[in-house]
């Protein structure tokens, strides 16, 4: 039954992705942990921070570490959650591959035509809003502990403040970023 | 000169393993392979291929992958593509997540995330900001993005709800609104 959910739900969001894997994440946000809640909070924003690290598209990763976590969260064993994994990244990327392969080459020739392009731009600019939900829903108790003047929540804001500036004014690579506040956590937290 | 299964399958390999950082982090990586080392198509079809991936739904590098492919090899060479491009990362995120369950309890790892978590609320946050000037929002339609996030963010509607939404108002609107721009 897990199965046949996780697949049905990862083709609805490969279809309905639109402008790259952040507009995924907030998809698989919305379905997977709101939705279904095959995840909860902390393990999808320590899975943003896995995908983020390791190799290849972010929307593919989202999505094996998912349909994985949503099997084994089930109660199913870690070979179902293989399965499961492979499942999700399957389903995700059918849609659109289908339709890049039979539709591909007269959209190349349409791509310019006035209609599609207002199209095209509404679109983008609820993404903006999905993606932004998606930041708002993560900056909850998971991420930064209890609100006040207590150590987790002070270190946590910090550690907001410094990654954003990198990364806003500075451009620093998403890996040094996740690489430096993962170090910043173990000295933070240990002393 | 036919492409050959296996060099689809070894460019797309090297795409998807040597690139950190997502789909957008792949195009240098992808023109240096497909329009310089193989030829496979001139520098102008390129950037269409690319333009196309972004436009259409789902995993862009994936799009790109089966979009190359299909046109090299049909349907096989696709998968080729496809298959070489995701194989590396899927096996990556596997061992993690398998490893994660094991260590999740760990003290020094546990620590580790609760540094990661802040840093990738802005990780997620800063795009916000980057992908509002690339869509062009402006003082007359920046209550789309605000009105689709506050509807999911505080009224839980699902993201799905809000694309097809957006593709709805925007074919309408193109409707009512003259061709003349």
């Amino acid at each position: 039954m897990i199965f046949l959910q996780l697949f049905y739900t990862f083709l609805i969001i490969g279809a309905f992705t639109f402008g790259g894997g952040y507009s995924m994440i907030a998809l698989i946000q919305g379905e997977v942990v709101g939705h279904w809640g095959w995840m909860t909070a902390e393990e999808f924003t320590d899975l943003l921070a896995v995908s983020q690290m390791t190799p290849g598209p972010v929307g593919i990763n989202t999505a094996t570490y998912a349909g994985y976590t949503a099997v084994v969260n089930a109660g199913y064993p870690q070979w179902a959650g293989v399965c499961g994994s492979l499942l999700a990244s399957f389903a995700v990327i059918i849609i659109p591959v289908a339709l890049v392969m039979l539709v591909g080459g007269w959209l190349l020739k349409h791509k310019d035509e006035p209609r599609m392009a207002v199209v095209m731009k509404v679109i983008r600019l609820a993404v903006v809003g999905l993606v932004a939900a998606a930041a708002l829903g993560l900056m909850g108790v998971e991420s930064f502990g209890v609100a006040g003047l207590n150590k987790r929540f002070v270190v946590s804001v910090l550690i907001f403040a410094a990654a954003f500036v990198a990364l806003w004014r500075y451009k620093v690579s998403p890996i040094y970023i996740i690489l430096a506040s993962g170090i910043a956590g173990l000295v933070a937290f240990s002393v | 000169m036919t492409a050959k299964y296996c060099d689809i399958f070894w460019s797309f390999l090297k795409v998807g393993a040597f690139t950190i950082g997502g789909g957008y982090a792949m195009i240098p990586l992808m023109q240096r392979e497909l329009v310089e080392r193989h030829k496979w198509m001139g520098e102008e079809e390129f950037m269409d291929e690319v333009a196309l991936s972004q436009a259409m739904p789902g995993v862009f590098a994936v799009n790109m992958a089966a979009m190359t492919g299909y046109r090299l090899r049909g349907v096989w060479g696709a998968a080729a593509a496809i298959v070489g491009n995701v194989l590396v990362p899927i096996v990556f995120i596997l061992l993690l997540a398998m490893f994660f369950r094991t260590f999740r309890e760990n003290a020094v790892v546990e620590r580790i995330f609760l540094g990661l978590r802040p840093a990738v609320v802005a990780l997620i946050a800063v795009p916000v900001f980057t992908m509002a000037r690339s869509a062009k929002v402006t003082w007359s339609n920046v209550w789309i993005p605000v009105a689709s996030a506050l509807l999911i963010w505080l009224l839980g509607v699902s993201p799905i709800i809000i694309v097809l939404a957006a593709a709805l108002g925007g074919y309408l609107y193109s409707l009512l609104k003259p061709h003349n721009s």
